[in-house]
């Protein structure tokens, strides 16, 4: 690890001033990301300012159509909540699921959201119910925010606060866990709402997408069967040492029976 | 006063005291005064030309204090690392055996061979300045894989080795094999890769090297499996240290699986440079860098033929197989895949003629050597596969088959055709036992329940025997071995009555501080608590050499016994002095010397303290004190062996492979202590498993960069993957071991991945299926099932 500066700021203000004004500066939240780079010299910012003292960023508030979860809640804490539980059980179950104890009590859903890792867990979670990512700036709708491999639509120097959820009629997630890493070899995450079923895909390409045609069979028709025999194009998708490009597609469509499954249990 | 705690009991382990309550001392923790650190800096490619490198940059860099390569290496006149062993080719041929530098010289061979090393006041300056190195490099093509290295179109790693072959190595009777397959009745054929694998221990390796220039005198910390060879080996063939001024201490080690037992070039280039820079270095591997420069293990290609009548009983059996040796020749690598692979061919069975070769072929990857079984697992991969492809050919049962060609139990001593000769066993004993454990006759209602829930099940078997208990030295002499086998102890009694044993095994894992000590209360009736085993430090112990081969309980233990033997027919000496009575009326049981058909008796204590204070002592015929020593040099190897029963169950849909049960019935001879050897043989079943279904070092053919380079992409077993195993023993005594041990280090890795893979194949053999190349992924499977275009089950 090379030396850097730490600035722990109390206000999003001054964190996104200590952003824009040393260059090379870099958000820390959970660290079980940015950490292990900074330890292989992956990665060498000048500063990191710590997101840990804004008080504002963490918890979980019911607004009854909607659910907010502040960036800086960890994946333990989504997991156990009453809350999210109730409302968004495919949610709290897909925040279960993540890496190992220690991981989900240091790691974030802003920091999650925001490397956009293609095999995470949340972004397909974000997507696939269409959630907003409020920043220290603006609003961004899951659709817009997502660009592919580690990349999405935040400026250098702005802030996840936020993550707002529609509460969906149902919703489930499944995962297929990449055998070494447990991340998501692929990851389906599907939710039901009065105007439609949305279905997001993570682990499978350079980014989490949606299946425009399961989301249709399923709007339709809201059980496994009506996805059994949709195929996923291998196109685009990954080919790796864990699983190639045609296998993924078919684990794809076997997830998203899943996910319906897990949705409708 | 504690208790004696003797063979055959399970105390809790005296190490864990330390262990559990993190006051171990590992060389990590280890803080010299003056100590500086150092960082390798290895290679990001394969293969290259090393055109030049210039120092000055990282030389100007803040802390550092030198930066060492191969042409500081060549003007010191130092040595090649060496190879332990020295194999021969069919007509006597010896391998070839290029120069293994400790600092690349002229070339770079694999992606982690070590080209410079930077020490600086901390690890920081240390990598910083190794950042500034500037390393010119003319990148040739890499060659990973056997099959391609031996092309004759492959990138060459070596001008002296024609197709990058090391040895073409054969071991058995060709002819009579050839005569034998012309005689079948049926001929079982099978083509198989066994995986590579990385060893992984918890603790990465590390070393710090001292010189004392006020008595010449090098020290080395060091995570080793074996000190005194790495003493040997380095000081008197690589850097000419005279052994009297080389210390080599492996404190407490976190494991080691074969992993440490080599004598690595960063021990040897640390030593060498604490005498360069006169002040302590210390360097501690990343576990990223432990993955391309710890030896890997196994990395075979192999074609096998076993000829069989119509009966079923096998008539000869024949195969080929490709080894991987990686860039150079590590300590053993030549023997693990040639002496301590053909000899197993026979395993249970009454097989009468066999015949093996072995390519031993250099590719562009880290050196392969011994990996917990060491040669063994691919025997038994091989033949306990084929064994179910004949039977599954022939439509014969796979347990009636193993049974009509095992050798019974009165049948030993046997004489396989592949050199070895076993003095003890009982497969069928074992084979029995397992069945009943398992729950077989119950199998078919399980496999039911399975196919109810739209998943396969499949059981499988591995009846097999290893050999262990490395070596008798002349034996092993003769295949090549350039050092001895044997094992020394020194067992010394304190005036007090308590002992302190030296011995020159080396416990990083396996709990021999509990079971030595259980051997000397036992034996001189000496409390549990009063016993203490020393190693790991050729300062303190004599000699020794050190811990792999399942050997430290066979052989260390035989000498422990036969000191301890010692000490009796010395105590034995004062004690009839004492009690006025002839030696050959002296009894000696449970720590008490006595007169022979009388209630005259002096304790171990009393004649421990007459020993040290030889008042009333035959000094004309006996010396004071009470401390010997023994040699021990194994006469035959031991033979542990069982039968595993492996139960999977496959989820078509996603290919994937649930161990759902497990059963080992294992032959180990005497068992000093159960529940030592309980968790022997769950460690290694679990490394078994590992590589029959997660496991695999990967590297990409023409850049030789290594795809499964760090914990994400190399899969570890994991306790959720395992269910709870059933292990038994079921033993027969070695006839020619002091106590009648065989071993339990190996044989749960030895036998466990044929039983998966059999099981593997069991559950799918309905699609048609007949063979699984390990390890069964997921990914694998599927594409298994697609190939056998066979309507997979919906859910
Ligand atoms: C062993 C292990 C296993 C894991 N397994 C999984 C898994 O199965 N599934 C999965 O999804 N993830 C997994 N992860 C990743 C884990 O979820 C991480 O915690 C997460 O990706 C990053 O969260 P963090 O809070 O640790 O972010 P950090 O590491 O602190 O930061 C990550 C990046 O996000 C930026 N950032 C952080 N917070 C914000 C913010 N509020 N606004 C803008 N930028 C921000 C940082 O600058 C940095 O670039 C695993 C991690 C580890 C170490």
């Amino acid at each position: 690890m090379k030396p850097f500066a730490y600035h722990q700021p109390g206000q999003i203000p001054d964190a996104a001033k200590l952003l824009t004004s040393i260059e090379d500066s870099k958000l820390v939240a959970g660290g079980m990301t940015l950490i292990p780079t900074l330890k292989q010299r992956l990665a060498s910012p000048v500063a990191l300012v710590d997101l840990s003292k804004l008080g504002s960023l963490k918890g979980i508030a019911d607004e009854g159509a909607t659910i907010t979860i502040g960036a800086m809640t960890p994946h333990a804490v989504v997991a156990a909540s009453k809350l999210v539980q109730t409302k968004i059980p495919g949610l709290a179950a897909l925040a279960s699921m993540i890496g190992d104890p220690a991981v989900r009590s240091r790691g974030t859903i802003g920091g999650s959201v925001a490397n956009n890792d293609p095999a995470a867990d949340y972004p397909a979670g974000v997507l696939g119910l269409g959630a907003t990512i409020i920043t220290s700036t603006r609003e961004i709708a899951a659709d817009k925010f997502f660009l592919g491999l580690f990349e999405t639509a935040l400026e250098p120097s702005e802030i996840i606060t936020a993550i707002r959820f529609p509460v969906p009629l149902k919703a489930g997630y499944a995962k297929f866990k990449a055998p070494a890493s447990r991340y998501a070899l692929v990851g389906v995450f599907v939710a039901k709402f009065a105007d439609g079923v949305r279905v997001a895909v993570t682990g499978a390409g350079p980014g989490v997408f949606r299946v425009p045609p399961m989301e249709a069979a399923l709007s339709g028709n809201f059980d496994a069967s009506a996805i059994a025999a949709i195929k996923i194009d291998t196109d685009g998708l990954t080919s790796d040492i864990h699983a190639e490009a045609d296998y993924r597609a078919h684990l794809v469509t076997v997830m998203a029976k899943r996910a319906v499954d897990a949705a409708l249990s | 006063m504690g208790n004696v705690i003797g063979i055959g009991a399970a105390p809790k382990r005296k190490e864990d005291q330390r262990f559990l309550t993190g006051r171990g001392n590992y060389v990590s923790d280890i803080k010299r005064p003056g100590m500086t650190a150092g960082v390798f800096v290895r290679s990001p490619h394969g293969h290259a030309v090393l055109r030049g490198i210039d120092k000055s940059a990282a030389l100007a860099s803040p802390g550092v204090i030198a930066v060492l390569t191969g042409d500081d290496v060549a003007d010191d006149g130092l040595g090649s690392l060496p190879c332990g062993w020295g194999i021969t080719d069919a007509k006597g041929v010896p391998m070839k055996e290029p120069p293994f530098p400790m600092l690349a010289q002229d070339k770079v061979r694999f992606v982690g061979d070590m080209v410079a090393f930077v020490i600086a006041e901390t690890p920081e300056q240390a990598n910083a300045g190794a950042e500034l190195l500037k390393i010119d490099y003319e990148v040739l093509s890499s060659v990973v894989g056997v099959l391609e290295a031996v092309r004759p179109d492959a990138p060459q790693l070596f001008d002296d080795v024609p197709n990058n072959i090391c040895c073409d190595w054969e071991l058995g009777d060709k002819a009579a094999v050839e005569t034998a397959f012309k005689k079948a009745a049926h001929v079982a054929k099978l083509s198989l890769v066994n995986n590579r694998l990385i060893g992984n221990p918890m603790e990465p390796r590390a070393a710090i090297a001292e010189y004392e220039p006020g008595t010449d005198r090098f020290t080395l910390w060091t995570t080793s499996q074996f000190p005194h060879v790495v003493r040997f080996l380095m000081g008197a063939l690589v850097l000419n240290i005279p052994q009297h001024k080389l210390r080599v201490v492996a404190p407490d080690v976190g494991g080691g699986f074969g992993v440490k037992q080599f004598h690595y070039g960063e021990e040897a280039v640390i030593t060498w440079a604490a005498k360069r820079v006169m002040r302590p270095v210390k360097w501690v591997a990343s576990r990223s860098e432990g993955y391309v420069s710890d030896r890997h293990g196994r990395d075979h290609v192999t074609e096998a033929e076993l000829a069989l009548d119509e009966t079923g009983k096998f008539l000869a059996f024949r195969v080929n197989t490709l080894a991987n040796m990686g860039g150079y020749l590590s300590t053993f690598g030549p023997n693990i895949p040639t002496n301590l692979y053909g000899p197993l061919l026979g395993g249970v069975y009454t097989t009468p003629a066999i015949y093996c070769n072995v390519k031993v072929v250099f590719t562009n990857t880290v050196p392969v050597d011994a990996y917990r079984g060491a040669g063994r697992p691919e025997a038994t991969f091989v033949l306990e596969r084929i064994v179910d492809v004949a039977a599954s050919e022939m439509g014969i049962d796979r347990v009636e088959l193993r049974r009509r060609n095992m050798i019974p139990k009165e049948a030993y001593p046997y004489q396989t055709p592949v050199l070895v000769q076993y003095d003890s066993g009982d497969p069928m004993g074992c084979l029995d036992g397992a069945l009943v454990a398992a729950d077989v006759k119950n199998f078919g209602v399980r496999k039911a329940a399975s196919a109810s829930k739209g998943k396969f099940r499949g059981l499988g078997y591995s009846t097999y025997v290893e050999a262990c208990g490395l070596a008798p030295s002349r034996f092993a002499g003769r295949l090549g071995a350039r050092g001895g086998l044997y094992e020394s102890a020194t067992v010394r009694v304190h005036p007090t009555g308590q002992v302190t044993v030296m011995i020159g095994t080396h416990n990083h894992g396996q709990g021999h501080e509990t079971t030595f000590a259980q051997i000397v209360s036992d034996k001189l009736g000496v409390a549990f608590e009063n016993v203490d085993i020393v190693f790991g430090d050729t300062d303190r112990v004599q000699f020794g050499m050190g811990t792999y081969g399942s050997r430290s309980l066979v052989v260390g233990g035989a000498a422990l016994s036969k000191a301890t033997d010692k000490v009796i027919v010395k105590g034995k000496k004062i004690a009839a002095h004492l009690l006025e009575a002839s030696e050959a009326d002296i009894q000696f049981e449970a720590g008490k010397f006595s007169v022979a058909g009388t209630d005259r008796i002096k304790t171990f204590e009393e004649i421990a303290g007459a020993a040290y204070v030889p008042h009333d002592y035959p000094l004309e015929v006996l010396e004071p004190g009470l401390e010997e020593q023994a040699y021990y040099d194994p006469v035959n190897f031991t033979y542990p062996g069982g039968c595993h029963i492996a139960e999977v169950e496959v989820d078509p849909e996603t290919g994937t492979v649930t161990l759902v049960n497990y059963t080992a019935v294992d032959d180990v001879g005497t068992v000093i202590n159960p529940m030592i050897v309980e968790g022997q043989l769950h460690g290694g079943i679990v490394q078994g498993v590992g590589q029959a279904l997660f496991e695999n070092a990967v590297y990409d053919e023409g850049s030789g960069q290594l795809l499964s380079g760090s914990l994400m992409d190399y899969c570890m077993p994991r306790a959720d993957h395992l269910p709870m195993m059933k292990v038994a023993t079921h033993s027969t005594l070695c006839t020619h071991t002091p106590m009648g041990v065989k071993g339990c280090g190996e044989v749960g890795t030895i036998g466990s991945p044929a039983a998966v893979i059999n099981a593997v194949v069991d559950a799918l053999s309905h699609l048609g299926v007949t063979h699984v190349d390990m390890p069964a992924t997921p990914n694998r499977i599927w594409r298994l099932l697609q190939n056998a275009s066979l309507p997979v089950a919906a859910e």
